[in-house]
Protein backbone atom coordinates (compact mmCIF):
# COMPACT_ATOMS: atom_id res chain seq x y z
CA UNK A 1 0.00 0.00 0.00
CA UNK A 2 2.73 2.11 0.89
CA UNK A 3 3.41 1.94 -2.81
CA UNK A 4 0.06 2.41 -4.22
CA UNK A 5 -0.74 5.84 -3.17
CA UNK A 6 3.16 7.52 -4.34
CA UNK A 7 1.93 6.31 -8.19
CA UNK A 8 -1.70 7.43 -7.99
CA UNK A 9 0.08 10.89 -6.87
CA UNK A 10 2.73 10.72 -8.84
CA UNK A 11 0.66 10.88 -12.07
CA UNK A 12 -1.62 13.32 -10.56
CA UNK A 13 1.69 15.43 -9.81
CA UNK A 14 2.61 14.72 -13.67
CA UNK A 15 -0.62 15.80 -15.17
CA UNK A 16 -0.29 19.24 -13.09
CA UNK A 17 3.30 19.38 -14.24
CA UNK A 18 1.88 18.96 -18.22
CA UNK A 19 0.04 22.43 -17.20
CA UNK A 20 2.44 23.83 -15.23
CA UNK A 21 0.38 24.12 -12.12
CA UNK A 22 1.20 22.68 -8.57
CA UNK A 23 -1.18 20.94 -5.92
CA UNK A 24 -1.91 24.20 -3.73
CA UNK A 25 -2.03 26.82 -6.55
CA UNK A 26 1.52 27.71 -6.41
CA UNK A 27 3.48 28.76 -9.01
CA UNK A 28 6.45 27.01 -10.08
CA UNK A 29 8.92 28.86 -8.03
CA UNK A 30 6.62 30.50 -5.36
CA UNK A 31 7.24 30.11 -2.14
CA UNK A 32 4.76 28.95 0.93
CA UNK A 33 4.78 31.18 3.71
CA UNK A 34 7.55 32.10 5.76
CA UNK A 35 7.55 33.32 9.25
CA UNK A 36 10.73 33.68 11.88
CA UNK A 37 10.66 34.56 15.77
CA UNK A 38 13.78 34.79 17.59
CA UNK A 39 15.08 34.25 21.11
CA UNK A 40 12.11 31.79 21.63
CA UNK A 41 13.31 29.54 23.67
CA UNK A 42 14.96 30.41 27.38
CA UNK A 43 17.72 28.25 27.99
CA UNK A 44 19.33 28.48 24.40
CA UNK A 45 21.92 31.38 24.06
CA UNK A 46 20.33 31.68 20.79
CA UNK A 47 17.28 30.50 19.28
CA UNK A 48 15.03 30.72 16.50
CA UNK A 49 11.66 29.29 14.88
CA UNK A 50 10.90 29.10 11.04
CA UNK A 51 7.29 28.06 10.12
CA UNK A 52 7.46 27.39 6.04
CA UNK A 53 3.77 26.04 5.65
CA UNK A 54 3.22 23.76 7.62
CA UNK A 55 6.77 22.91 8.59
CA UNK A 56 7.54 23.89 12.13
CA UNK A 57 11.48 24.35 13.18
CA UNK A 58 13.33 25.30 16.37
CA UNK A 59 17.12 26.27 16.48
CA UNK A 60 19.20 26.30 19.61
CA UNK A 61 22.83 27.35 20.27
CA UNK A 62 24.53 26.28 23.05
CA UNK A 63 27.89 26.42 24.01
CA UNK A 64 30.78 24.98 25.23
CA UNK A 65 34.69 25.11 26.65
CA UNK A 66 36.35 22.52 25.57
CA UNK A 67 40.22 22.15 24.59
CA UNK A 68 41.00 22.55 20.71
CA UNK A 69 42.26 20.28 18.28
CA UNK A 70 46.04 19.62 18.23
CA UNK A 71 46.51 20.95 15.21
CA UNK A 72 44.32 24.39 15.45
CA UNK A 73 45.11 25.12 19.18
CA UNK A 74 44.21 28.34 18.88
CA UNK A 75 40.53 28.21 16.97
CA UNK A 76 37.28 27.08 18.43
CA UNK A 77 34.97 25.01 16.88
CA UNK A 78 31.43 24.59 14.97
CA UNK A 79 28.97 21.85 15.09
CA UNK A 80 25.54 21.65 13.61
CA UNK A 81 23.12 18.82 13.86
CA UNK A 82 19.69 17.93 13.25
CA UNK A 83 17.33 15.56 15.22
CA UNK A 84 14.15 14.01 12.82
CA UNK A 85 12.43 12.88 15.92
CA UNK A 86 9.22 10.91 15.88
CA UNK A 87 7.38 14.00 16.95
CA UNK A 88 7.51 15.61 13.39
CA UNK A 89 5.96 13.23 11.24
CA UNK A 90 4.69 9.42 11.40
CA UNK A 91 7.09 8.44 9.38
CA UNK A 92 10.13 8.63 11.87
CA UNK A 93 11.03 5.86 14.03
CA UNK A 94 12.22 6.23 17.23
CA UNK A 95 15.73 4.90 17.28
CA UNK A 96 19.59 6.19 16.40
CA UNK A 97 19.57 9.19 13.83
CA UNK A 98 18.75 7.89 10.33
CA UNK A 99 20.93 8.87 7.57
CA UNK A 100 18.33 11.72 6.51
CA UNK A 101 19.13 13.28 9.95
CA UNK A 102 22.49 12.96 9.56
CA UNK A 103 22.51 14.31 5.71
CA UNK A 104 20.57 16.93 7.12
CA UNK A 105 22.34 17.99 9.55
CA UNK A 106 25.70 18.21 7.33
CA UNK A 107 23.93 19.92 4.74
CA UNK A 108 23.31 22.79 7.46
CA UNK A 109 26.70 22.56 9.39
CA UNK A 110 28.45 23.14 5.42
CA UNK A 111 26.46 25.95 4.48
CA UNK A 112 27.28 27.58 7.48
CA UNK A 113 30.63 26.56 8.42
CA UNK A 114 31.94 27.29 4.85
CA UNK A 115 30.42 30.59 4.22
CA UNK A 116 33.02 31.57 7.03
CA UNK A 117 30.57 33.62 8.86
CA UNK A 118 32.41 32.55 12.21
CA UNK A 119 35.40 33.66 12.78
CA UNK A 120 37.24 30.19 14.22
CA UNK A 121 40.08 31.88 15.46
CA UNK A 122 37.68 34.70 17.31
CA UNK A 123 36.48 31.65 19.64
CA UNK A 124 40.05 30.90 21.30
CA UNK A 125 39.89 31.58 25.17
CA UNK A 126 43.63 30.39 25.93
CA UNK A 127 45.67 29.11 22.91
CA UNK A 128 46.32 25.52 22.98
CA UNK A 129 43.57 24.96 26.41
CA UNK A 130 40.61 26.46 25.89
CA UNK A 131 38.01 27.43 22.87
CA UNK A 132 34.48 27.83 22.74
CA UNK A 133 32.56 25.00 21.13
CA UNK A 134 29.04 26.45 19.32
CA UNK A 135 26.75 23.73 19.25
CA UNK A 136 23.64 24.49 16.78
CA UNK A 137 20.76 21.92 17.20
CA UNK A 138 18.11 21.57 15.16
CA UNK A 139 14.95 20.38 16.06
CA UNK A 140 12.30 19.39 13.58
CA UNK A 141 8.41 19.94 15.09
CA UNK A 142 6.44 19.26 12.03
CA UNK A 143 7.56 18.05 9.33
CA UNK A 144 5.46 19.74 6.35
CA UNK A 145 7.98 19.47 3.58
CA UNK A 146 11.26 20.85 2.74
CA UNK A 147 12.36 21.05 5.98
CA UNK A 148 16.16 21.37 4.60
CA UNK A 149 15.48 25.26 3.73
CA UNK A 150 13.40 25.79 7.47
CA UNK A 151 16.38 24.67 9.23
CA UNK A 152 18.97 26.49 7.42
CA UNK A 153 17.17 29.61 8.17
CA UNK A 154 16.50 28.68 11.59
CA UNK A 155 20.03 27.76 12.57
CA UNK A 156 21.77 30.85 10.83
CA UNK A 157 19.10 32.92 12.48
CA UNK A 158 20.01 31.19 15.70
CA UNK A 159 23.67 31.95 15.71
CA UNK A 160 22.79 34.97 15.23
CA UNK A 161 21.24 36.22 17.69
CA UNK A 162 23.37 34.23 20.33
CA UNK A 163 25.24 35.46 23.60
CA UNK A 164 28.29 33.60 24.30
CA UNK A 165 27.62 33.05 27.94
CA UNK A 166 31.32 33.76 28.81
CA UNK A 167 30.34 34.81 32.60
CA UNK A 168 28.60 31.19 33.14
CA UNK A 169 32.24 29.76 32.28
CA UNK A 170 33.98 32.24 34.40
CA UNK A 171 36.09 33.58 31.06
CA UNK A 172 34.76 37.32 30.95
CA UNK A 173 31.87 39.14 30.40
CA UNK A 174 29.05 37.63 27.94
CA UNK A 175 28.70 39.12 24.50
CA UNK A 176 27.19 38.62 21.39
CA UNK A 177 28.39 36.27 18.79
CA UNK A 178 30.56 37.79 15.88
CA UNK A 179 28.81 36.57 12.78
CA UNK A 180 29.69 37.57 9.38
CA UNK A 181 27.11 37.38 6.52
CA UNK A 182 23.76 35.27 6.59
CA UNK A 183 24.10 31.63 4.52
CA UNK A 184 20.65 30.97 3.62
CA UNK A 185 19.35 27.74 1.84
CA UNK A 186 17.00 27.57 -1.33
CA UNK A 187 15.81 23.55 -1.67
CA UNK A 188 14.28 22.37 -5.18
CA UNK A 189 12.59 18.82 -5.89
CA UNK A 190 12.40 17.19 -9.27
CA UNK A 191 7.96 17.17 -9.26
CA UNK A 192 6.37 15.72 -12.55
CA UNK A 193 9.47 15.91 -14.79
CA UNK A 194 10.52 19.55 -14.06
CA UNK A 195 11.58 21.06 -10.29
CA UNK A 196 9.79 23.15 -7.78
CA UNK A 197 10.77 25.42 -5.21
CA UNK A 198 9.94 24.72 -1.63
CA UNK A 199 8.06 21.60 -1.97
CA UNK A 200 5.78 20.39 0.11
CA UNK A 201 5.31 17.27 1.83
CA UNK A 202 2.54 15.74 -1.03
CA UNK A 203 5.47 16.89 -3.78
CA UNK A 204 8.56 15.17 -2.00
CA UNK A 205 5.98 11.83 -1.28
CA UNK A 206 5.46 11.85 -5.20
CA UNK A 207 8.98 13.47 -6.24
CA UNK A 208 11.90 12.60 -7.47
CA UNK A 209 15.47 13.71 -6.16
CA UNK A 210 16.23 16.71 -4.66
CA UNK A 211 19.06 19.91 -4.82
CA UNK A 212 20.09 22.32 -2.36
CA UNK A 213 21.74 25.29 -2.38
CA UNK A 214 23.57 27.61 -0.02
CA UNK A 215 24.01 31.13 -1.23
CA UNK A 216 26.48 33.92 0.82
CA UNK A 217 25.81 37.22 0.86
CA UNK A 218 27.44 38.02 -2.03
CA UNK A 219 25.68 35.35 -3.78
CA UNK A 220 28.86 32.87 -4.15
CA UNK A 221 27.81 28.71 -3.39
CA UNK A 222 28.80 27.72 -0.33
CA UNK A 223 27.33 23.94 -0.15
CA UNK A 224 25.21 22.06 -2.61
CA UNK A 225 23.97 18.82 -2.29
CA UNK A 226 21.57 16.00 -4.57
CA UNK A 227 19.60 13.78 -2.40
CA UNK A 228 17.66 10.92 -3.90
CA UNK A 229 17.16 9.10 -6.72
CA UNK A 230 17.48 10.79 -9.86
CA UNK A 231 20.09 13.37 -12.66
CA UNK A 232 19.69 16.60 -13.80
CA UNK A 233 21.24 18.36 -16.99
CA UNK A 234 23.36 21.80 -16.40
CA UNK A 235 20.97 23.83 -18.21
CA UNK A 236 18.24 22.57 -15.30
CA UNK A 237 20.87 23.88 -13.11
CA UNK A 238 21.45 27.19 -14.18
CA UNK A 239 17.42 27.60 -14.14
CA UNK A 240 17.33 26.78 -10.45
CA UNK A 241 20.50 28.77 -9.37
CA UNK A 242 18.78 31.85 -10.77
CA UNK A 243 15.87 31.02 -8.56
CA UNK A 244 17.90 30.51 -5.85
CA UNK A 245 19.72 33.81 -5.86
CA UNK A 246 16.50 35.94 -6.09
CA UNK A 247 14.94 33.63 -2.91
CA UNK A 248 18.10 33.64 -0.45
CA UNK A 249 17.98 37.69 -1.47
CA UNK A 250 14.43 37.47 0.12
CA UNK A 251 15.22 35.35 3.45
CA UNK A 252 18.35 37.31 3.95
CA UNK A 253 16.06 40.25 3.94
CA UNK A 254 12.90 38.43 6.75
CA UNK A 255 16.27 37.49 8.54
CA UNK A 256 17.81 41.25 8.50
CA UNK A 257 14.38 42.68 9.33
CA UNK A 258 14.01 40.22 12.29
CA UNK A 259 16.91 41.37 14.08
CA UNK A 260 16.39 45.12 13.40
CA UNK A 261 13.15 44.79 15.56
CA UNK B 1 18.01 16.84 49.09
CA UNK B 2 17.29 18.64 52.93
CA UNK B 3 18.34 21.87 52.64
CA UNK B 4 21.51 23.65 51.61
CA UNK B 5 22.07 26.01 54.06
CA UNK B 6 23.49 29.58 53.17
CA UNK B 7 20.76 29.58 50.18
CA UNK B 8 17.59 30.96 51.17
CA UNK B 9 14.51 30.30 48.60
CA UNK B 10 11.80 32.22 51.23
CA UNK B 11 12.16 35.91 51.12
CA UNK B 12 11.70 37.97 54.93
CA UNK B 13 8.28 38.71 53.52
CA UNK B 14 6.84 35.32 53.37
CA UNK B 15 7.53 35.44 49.63
CA UNK B 16 9.55 33.30 47.17
CA UNK B 17 12.07 34.39 45.14
CA UNK B 18 10.22 35.03 42.07
CA UNK B 19 7.51 36.77 44.10
CA UNK B 20 4.67 34.49 44.21
CA UNK B 21 2.51 33.09 47.50
CA UNK B 22 3.70 29.78 48.78
CA UNK B 23 0.21 28.45 47.10
CA UNK B 24 0.65 30.36 43.73
CA UNK B 25 1.30 28.50 40.59
CA UNK B 26 3.37 30.23 38.04
CA UNK B 27 1.57 31.16 35.08
CA UNK B 28 0.31 28.20 32.41
CA UNK B 29 -0.63 28.84 28.85
CA UNK B 30 -2.15 26.15 26.56
CA UNK B 31 -2.69 25.76 23.00
CA UNK B 32 -4.08 23.09 20.96
CA UNK B 33 -3.09 22.20 17.31
CA UNK B 34 -0.06 23.24 16.90
CA UNK B 35 1.81 20.98 15.08
CA UNK B 36 -0.06 20.25 11.09
CA UNK B 37 1.64 17.09 10.74
CA UNK B 38 0.33 15.68 13.81
CA UNK B 39 -3.07 14.20 14.21
CA UNK B 40 -3.29 15.83 17.83
CA UNK B 41 -0.84 18.22 19.27
CA UNK B 42 -0.41 20.69 22.11
CA UNK B 43 1.45 23.39 23.42
CA UNK B 44 2.34 23.85 27.56
CA UNK B 45 3.93 26.83 28.82
CA UNK B 46 3.86 26.75 32.31
CA UNK B 47 6.24 29.00 33.81
CA UNK B 48 9.73 29.03 32.01
CA UNK B 49 9.02 25.24 30.89
CA UNK B 50 7.83 24.84 27.25
CA UNK B 51 6.67 21.16 26.47
CA UNK B 52 5.24 20.62 23.09
CA UNK B 53 3.05 17.63 22.37
CA UNK B 54 2.46 15.63 19.27
CA UNK B 55 -0.38 12.03 19.24
CA UNK B 56 -0.29 9.87 16.11
CA UNK B 57 -2.42 6.96 15.83
CA UNK B 58 -4.58 4.90 16.46
CA UNK B 59 -2.17 2.83 14.20
CA UNK B 60 -0.81 -0.64 13.15
CA UNK B 61 1.36 -1.83 16.66
CA UNK B 62 4.45 -2.40 15.64
CA UNK B 63 6.03 -4.52 16.63
CA UNK B 64 4.16 -7.15 16.56
CA UNK B 65 5.13 -8.69 20.43
CA UNK B 66 3.92 -5.57 21.71
CA UNK B 67 0.60 -5.49 20.82
CA UNK B 68 -2.50 -6.88 22.95
CA UNK B 69 -5.45 -8.39 22.05
CA UNK B 70 -8.08 -6.43 24.11
CA UNK B 71 -6.84 -3.09 23.51
CA UNK B 72 -4.33 -0.15 22.65
CA UNK B 73 -0.77 0.38 23.67
CA UNK B 74 0.41 3.97 24.33
CA UNK B 75 3.97 4.37 23.08
CA UNK B 76 5.44 7.67 25.08
CA UNK B 77 8.69 9.45 24.28
CA UNK B 78 9.73 12.23 26.93
CA UNK B 79 12.91 14.14 25.00
CA UNK B 80 14.64 16.95 26.15
CA UNK B 81 15.95 19.07 23.53
CA UNK B 82 19.30 19.40 23.46
CA UNK B 83 19.26 23.40 23.91
CA UNK B 84 16.24 23.19 26.57
CA UNK B 85 18.60 23.34 30.08
CA UNK B 86 21.11 25.37 31.04
CA UNK B 87 24.19 22.73 30.00
CA UNK B 88 23.75 21.51 26.76
CA UNK B 89 21.84 18.10 26.73
CA UNK B 90 23.73 15.32 24.33
CA UNK B 91 20.71 13.92 22.05
CA UNK B 92 19.44 10.41 22.70
CA UNK B 93 17.55 8.19 25.36
CA UNK B 94 18.91 8.34 29.16
CA UNK B 95 17.80 6.68 31.86
CA UNK B 96 15.91 9.57 33.30
CA UNK B 97 13.73 9.97 30.27
CA UNK B 98 12.90 6.49 29.81
CA UNK B 99 11.31 6.49 33.23
CA UNK B 100 9.28 9.10 33.11
CA UNK B 101 8.30 8.21 29.57
CA UNK B 102 7.32 4.51 31.12
CA UNK B 103 5.25 6.19 33.97
CA UNK B 104 3.46 8.87 32.00
CA UNK B 105 2.80 5.66 29.36
CA UNK B 106 1.07 4.05 32.01
CA UNK B 107 -1.15 7.06 33.71
CA UNK B 108 -2.05 7.68 29.77
CA UNK B 109 -3.14 4.54 29.87
CA UNK B 110 -5.33 4.28 32.79
CA UNK B 111 -7.51 7.54 31.42
CA UNK B 112 -7.85 6.31 27.60
CA UNK B 113 -10.14 4.09 26.69
CA UNK B 114 -8.09 1.79 24.75
CA UNK B 115 -9.98 -1.44 25.07
CA UNK B 116 -11.92 0.25 21.89
CA UNK B 117 -8.62 -0.09 19.93
CA UNK B 118 -7.65 -3.32 20.42
CA UNK B 119 -4.49 -4.49 18.74
CA UNK B 120 -3.43 -1.31 17.41
CA UNK B 121 -1.24 1.71 19.22
CA UNK B 122 -1.24 5.29 20.23
CA UNK B 123 2.10 7.15 19.65
CA UNK B 124 2.73 10.29 22.09
CA UNK B 125 5.87 12.56 21.26
CA UNK B 126 6.71 14.58 24.41
CA UNK B 127 9.36 17.63 23.42
CA UNK B 128 10.77 19.77 26.31
CA UNK B 129 12.40 22.64 24.60
CA UNK B 130 13.04 24.57 27.33
CA UNK B 131 13.45 22.95 30.91
CA UNK B 132 13.14 24.90 34.24
CA UNK B 133 11.82 22.09 36.81
CA UNK B 134 8.52 20.77 36.32
CA UNK B 135 8.70 19.29 32.58
CA UNK B 136 6.97 16.31 33.25
CA UNK B 137 3.82 17.66 34.84
CA UNK B 138 4.37 20.18 31.68
CA UNK B 139 4.44 16.74 29.46
CA UNK B 140 1.49 15.14 30.51
CA UNK B 141 -0.69 18.27 30.82
CA UNK B 142 0.61 18.43 27.30
CA UNK B 143 -0.16 15.05 25.92
CA UNK B 144 -3.45 15.30 27.77
CA UNK B 145 -4.68 17.94 25.59
CA UNK B 146 -2.93 16.54 22.56
CA UNK B 147 -5.06 12.94 23.04
CA UNK B 148 -8.08 15.51 23.09
CA UNK B 149 -7.41 17.42 20.46
CA UNK B 150 -6.65 14.08 18.24
CA UNK B 151 -10.27 12.83 19.09
CA UNK B 152 -8.76 10.04 21.16
CA UNK B 153 -11.54 8.62 23.44
CA UNK B 154 -10.77 9.22 27.33
CA UNK B 155 -13.21 9.22 29.83
CA UNK B 156 -10.98 12.42 32.23
CA UNK B 157 -7.58 14.43 31.29
CA UNK B 158 -4.75 13.68 33.48
CA UNK B 159 -3.28 17.41 34.59
CA UNK B 160 -0.16 17.58 35.46
CA UNK B 161 1.37 19.55 38.59
CA UNK B 162 3.54 19.35 41.79
CA UNK B 163 4.28 20.75 45.17
CA UNK B 164 7.38 20.38 47.38
CA UNK B 165 8.80 22.22 50.20
CA UNK B 166 11.55 24.91 50.88
CA UNK B 167 13.18 25.88 54.27
CA UNK B 168 10.04 23.62 56.23
CA UNK B 169 7.44 25.00 54.09
CA UNK B 170 5.09 23.15 51.53
CA UNK B 171 4.74 25.18 48.69
CA UNK B 172 3.08 24.64 45.28
CA UNK B 173 4.80 24.27 42.22
CA UNK B 174 8.72 23.88 42.54
CA UNK B 175 10.79 26.48 40.24
CA UNK B 176 14.15 25.40 39.42
CA UNK B 177 16.12 27.19 42.25
CA UNK B 178 13.43 25.53 44.71
CA UNK B 179 13.88 21.99 42.81
CA UNK B 180 17.33 22.52 42.97
CA UNK B 181 18.01 23.11 46.82
CA UNK B 182 14.45 22.61 48.32
CA UNK B 183 13.77 20.03 50.38
CA UNK B 184 10.79 17.49 48.51
CA UNK B 185 9.36 17.52 45.31
CA UNK B 186 6.04 15.55 44.87
CA UNK B 187 4.88 15.84 40.91
CA UNK B 188 1.18 13.80 40.38
CA UNK B 189 -0.73 13.80 37.27
CA UNK B 190 -4.42 14.24 38.59
CA UNK B 191 -8.12 13.13 37.03
CA UNK B 192 -9.86 16.45 37.46
CA UNK B 193 -13.58 15.46 37.16
CA UNK B 194 -12.99 12.32 39.30
CA UNK B 195 -10.76 13.43 41.28
CA UNK B 196 -8.12 10.20 41.10
CA UNK B 197 -4.45 10.16 40.90
CA UNK B 198 -3.09 8.48 37.88
CA UNK B 199 0.33 9.70 38.07
CA UNK B 200 2.69 10.09 41.22
CA UNK B 201 6.09 10.69 42.10
CA UNK B 202 8.11 12.11 45.20
CA UNK B 203 11.30 12.52 46.29
CA UNK B 204 13.23 14.15 49.01
CA UNK B 205 11.52 14.35 52.59
CA UNK B 206 7.67 14.72 54.05
CA UNK B 207 5.68 14.65 56.98
CA UNK B 208 2.76 13.07 56.51
CA UNK B 209 0.89 16.69 57.21
CA UNK B 210 3.29 17.72 54.85
CA UNK B 211 2.13 15.33 52.44
CA UNK B 212 -1.54 16.44 52.76
CA UNK B 213 -1.16 19.58 52.30
CA UNK B 214 0.82 19.22 49.46
CA UNK B 215 -1.30 17.18 47.83
CA UNK B 216 -4.32 19.82 48.81
CA UNK B 217 -2.05 22.54 46.97
CA UNK B 218 -1.66 19.83 43.72
CA UNK B 219 -5.70 19.57 43.50
CA UNK B 220 -6.11 23.40 43.39
CA UNK B 221 -3.70 24.01 40.85
CA UNK B 222 -5.49 20.85 39.05
CA UNK B 223 -8.34 22.39 38.91
CA UNK B 224 -7.04 25.68 37.48
CA UNK B 225 -4.90 24.20 35.18
CA UNK B 226 -8.03 22.24 33.60
CA UNK B 227 -10.10 25.21 33.14
CA UNK B 228 -7.47 26.58 30.71
CA UNK B 229 -7.18 23.20 28.89
CA UNK B 230 -10.45 23.20 28.10
CA UNK B 231 -10.63 26.43 27.14
CA UNK B 232 -7.95 25.93 24.74
CA UNK B 233 -9.47 22.89 23.29
CA UNK B 234 -12.43 25.41 23.08
CA UNK B 235 -10.57 27.54 20.90
CA UNK B 236 -8.93 25.35 18.50
CA UNK B 237 -12.80 23.87 17.67
CA UNK B 238 -14.73 27.34 17.51
CA UNK B 239 -16.06 28.42 14.21
CA UNK B 240 -15.47 25.39 13.01
CA UNK B 241 -12.44 24.70 11.91
CA UNK B 242 -11.87 21.04 11.34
Amino acid sequence: MAELVPTLLRQELARLAEADQRMDGRERFEAREVTLETDCLYNAEGSAKVTMGKTIVYAGVKFEIRTPWPDRPAEGSLMCGAELRPVAHRKYEPGPPSPESIELGRVVDRGIRESGCIDMAGLCIVPGEKVWGVMIDIHVLSDGGNIFDACGLAAIAALRTAVVPAERFDVGEDYTLKVNGTPIMASFTRVGGRYIYDPSEEEELGGDERIHITLGDEGHLHSLQKGLRGVFTPAEFAEIFDVAQQRCGELRNIVANQEGN
Amino acid sequence: MGGYGDIQLLRDDGLRLDGRKIDEMRPVSIEAGILPAADGSAMVTHGLNVAVAAVYGPMEAHPRKIQRQDRAVIDVRYNMAPFSTSDRIRPGYNRRSREISKVTAEALESVVLVERFPRSKIRVEIEILAAEAGTRCAGITAASVALADAGIPMRDFIVGVASGKVEDTVVLDLDKAEDNYGQADLPVGILPNTGEIAFLQMDGDLSPDEYNLAMEYNFKAAAEIHEIMVDALKKRYEGGEN
